[in-house]
């Protein structure tokens, strides 16, 4: 047994040795950016970790970080596993990582409980608990710019102006295909409650995680089903292959919507020509028609410090990723402005992300004018109920195929604070809220 | 030279027969016993304890429960995962029907659960053996994992289909398990209870039961004819296996990882605890702990060696040589030393004792 006394102390060594590593470096802050570029869901997490690696390195080549303090990262890999994820959270809190994002459904579920206590703020990026955008509740948690029930909501009334009204879905079949885990399930209440309002059927498809890819029972049922339409709340190699499934059963692709984190290129590319008119939601510009991404190309990618792949640079996922390191970036600038402070904390962070707020003027200043909508967190609502658009794949690229549009926020907002509230009850003794509401 | 049993005699049958008959063997243990206790709560930190200690031990239960019914009762199993998922959903299901019972108690009888279900799958073991139980086990993993995403009862019908673990305290106000439980508290009750659970395994294994199952393992036929009951013995090899793998599943959700979806308990977690058995080497207990160790730490120790040496390789790659590594070495295990690190410690220890005269 000595020997394994011997590896723990060696480990204790280790881990000391890198966890003292960012604190010496001076005028910077330390973000952890968890990733999988590894593991079933790795096609969509590479384009991800390549935008938001990439964003924070422009930063820092061009502008020498935020307000002369360098942003200092490094990327763990989750695999999209919890119990890798957890030890990532266990490790940003050890490296003072000012934020955590946990970038999978199943992670976020875990270490909302640990957030509050450990005082490490979430940032799960239109993804995790949507209930979480009750700060009161949450003060931890921000799930910006909106939440899978605002995402629901926006299929639902997308769908609604085709048919040319609401009242018109009345007797309609929608089908809803997803990933039977926490992130399928999440918006399931939300559809089931809109099928009564509006008299829809909803139909549901589950396709297990280790079963992604092989949908074809499912799409079996779908095509005796019939539905009018069909929702799609997939990722990683499920998407690519319900598109092809699609295509294969030939279910009209116009017919066929999925949420923002379908709409990969790769997952479209999945079905070919054939995929042409399948749509996703989004809330971020596809292409490279940015300053700021022209930035990103003059000081990271030609410079060769990026890992993506020239041709992928500017695709949605990788556009995402700059997303949520624009989030951080501007938490962080905020945060500093709010505490006076150069070289913020993560409590400071927390008090950043939730004044967070992205105007056009700021959008035209940091050079992405357009490329998303602008984003408002506050103290009471951390999602924000943002805008989004739809995009639809024209067989070889995303379009837009509407304009920006509100999610139904008058339905949805009661629903949220009523499962904010069912939440705290079945996990008590859940914390009040301690911290002020800085302005 | 210092590790010989020169001059320690054994004047009665107790101290022939004990666990450690080498008095250096005994301090070694006190030893470690005492670092385990006193010294790492008191020195390691948060990230050690959490990130790496906790989950050490809990896998290291879960290794001994399949190390049980695969290494002494040679019935293989690829089911580890889905029963630790029973004792996890059991722990959550008696919790949450009764809160103020002791969680540590809930803990410990939540195990049952996993062993009445680890009962039925291990029916078919009496029929069946090598490549066909396996495939029955792995019926039951995926079975299991079915009702854990499908029976909502299971999970309390929770939208997001996970279950998560309650604050709960001790009488005292010691709080144990939830977000704001303390990770030394949590530290040294898992390794408690890991301490005694090894004690009793041991005990158990050194004994007529043990030795029935070592029979059926080495030659089933032989066994019966010498009065070996299959039945008793590959049964009870299943329900004392399942369990400890449902103690340690509830441990994994109430200690470590405090809110899990069902995924957390797929067949990945199987293979991995089949990997701990083989590495740290089959029948033995001392090699459940380094099987253990060397899974779950190598990962952990190359992302913070490599980099703290000036080898930046990336976390993706970090991923893929840790799985190549592993890979490499089970392959090398099976061929070389097919009972793992323990063997290797084995030899060291009889190397020591001879030490510095190889021919004595």
């Amino acid at each position: 047994m000595e020997l394994k006394t011997l590896i723990r102390g060696t480990l204790m060594g280790g881990a000391f040795f890198c966890a003292v590593l960012p604190a010496t470096a001076e005028d910077s802050v330390f973000v952890q950016l968890p990733t999988y570029r590894t593991g079933p869901y790795a096609g969509s997490g590479i384009p991800i970790a390549n935008g938001m690696a990439d964003y924070i390195t422009m930063l820092n080549e061009r502008d020498g970080g935020i307000n002369g303090v360098k942003i200092v990262f490094d990327e763990c890999e989750t695999g999209y596993d919890t119990q890798k994820g957890v030890e990532c959270y266990e490790q940003a809190k050890a490296k003072k990582s000012l934020v955590f994002n946990p970038w999978s459904t199943g992670i976020t579920l875990a270490v909302i409980p640990k957030a509050s206590v450990d005082k490490m703020p979430i940032l799960s990026m239109a993804y995790g608990l949507s209930a979480a955008a009750d700060g009161k509740t949450f003060p931890w948690v921000f799930n910006p710019p909106m939440t899978y029930w605002d995402g629901a909501s926006g299929v639902v009334k997308y769908l609604g102006d085709q048919e040319g009204g609401l009242d018109k879905l009345k007797g309609k079949k929608i089908g809803y295909i997803y990933l039977d885990a926490g992130y399928g399930k999440e918006p399931i209440p939300l559809l089931e409650q809109f099928a009564t309002q509006y008299g829809f059927t909803l139909l549901k498809y589950p396709v297990p995680g280790k079963e992604m890819q092989n949908q074809s029972s499912q799409w079996l049922n779908v095509r005796r089903d019939k539905p009018d339409y069909m929702v799609i709340w997939g990722w990683g190699a499920m998407n690519p292959t319900a598109v092809k499934e699609a295509t294969k059963i030939r279910f009209p692709m116009d017919k066929f919507i999925g949420v923002w984190w379908s709409g990969g290129e790769d997952d479209a590319r999945g079905g070919g020509q054939q995929a042409k008119g399948y749509m996703t939601l989004n809330f971020n510009a596809v292409g490279t028609d940015f300053p700021a991404l022209q930035d990103i190309k003059k000081f990271v990618v030609d410079t060769g410090k990026s890992k993506v792949e020239a041709a992928k640079f500017g695709e949605n996922l990788y556009n995402r990723g700059v997303v949520n390191s624009l989030y951080m970036a501007e938490a962080i600038r905020i945060a500093q402005e709010k505490s006076g402070k150069k070289v913020v904390t993560a409590e400071d962070m927390r008090v950043g992300l939730e004044n967070l707020s992205i105007d056009e003027a700021r959008l035209e200043k940091i050079g992405l004018k357009g490329f998303i909508a602008p984003v408002k967190v506050t103290c009471d609502n951390h999602s924000g109920h943002n805008k989004m658009y739809v995009q639809r794949w024209t067989g070889d690229k995303w379009e837009k195929a509407s304009d920006w549009f509100d999610p139904m926020s008058d339905v949805v907002n009661p629903m949220l604070m009523a499962a904010a509230k069912t939440y705290a009850e079945t996990n008590k003794p859940w914390p009040a809220r301690s911290e002020p509401c800085a302005n | 030279m210092f590790y010989r049993e020169a001059g320690q005699f054994k004047s009665s049958y107790a101290t022939d027969q004990a666990i450690f008959p080498l008095l250096q063997d005994r301090i070694g243990f006190f030893t470690i016993l005492a670092i385990a206790f006193i010294a790492v709560p008191l020195l390691a930190d948060d990230f050690i304890l959490d990130a790496i200690a906790i989950p050490f031990l809990i896998l290291t239960l879960a290794t001994i429960g399949l190390n049980v019914l695969t290494g002494y009762a040679g019935q293989l199993s690829l089911g580890t995962g889905g029963f630790m998922g029973v004792g996890a959903y059991a722990c959550y299901k008696l919790t949450t029907a009764f809160p103020d019972v002791n969680i540590i108690l809930l803990i410990l009888l939540s195990g049952v659960f996993s062993a009445g279900v680890g009962l039925v799958f291990g029916l078919p073991s009496l029929r069946i053996k090598g490549l066909y139980l396996v495939v029955t086990t792995l019926a039951a993993q995926f079975f299991l994992e079915w009702c854990f995403i499908r029976i909502g009862w299971l999970y309390n019908y929770n939208v997001s289909g996970a279950i998560d673990s309650p604050e709960r305290s001790l009488a005292g106000g010691l709080v144990l398990t939830g977000p704001n439980a303390d990770s030394v508290t949590r530290y040294l009750v898992v390794l408690a209870i890991v301490a005694v659970m090894t004690l009793l395994v041991k005990n158990l294994i050194r004994g007529r039961i043990g030795r029935s199952w070592m029979m059926i393992r080495d030659m089933d036929i032989a066994a019966e004819l010498m009065g070996v009951r299959p039945l008793v013995a590959k049964l009870s090899a299943f329900a004392v296996s399942s369990y400890i793998c449902g103690v340690a599943g509830a441990m994994f959700v109430f200690f470590y990882l405090g809110s899990v979806e069902p995924s957390a308990f797929s067949i990945t977690l199987s293979f991995q605890i089949l990997f701990m058995v083989i590495i740290g080497g089959l029948g033995s207990l001392i090699g459940c702990y380094f099987g253990a160790a060397f899974i779950w730490i190598l990962p952990i120790f190359l992302r913070n060696a490599l980099p703290a040496i000036g080898i930046d390789i990336g976390a993706e790659n970090i991923v893929h040589l840790t799985s190549m590594i592993v890979g490499v070495l089970i392959i090398l295990f099976l061929i070389l030393e097919p009972h793992g690190l323990a063997r290797l410690w084995q030899l060291g220890k009889e190397k020591l004792r001879v030490w510095p005269f190889p021919y004595a």
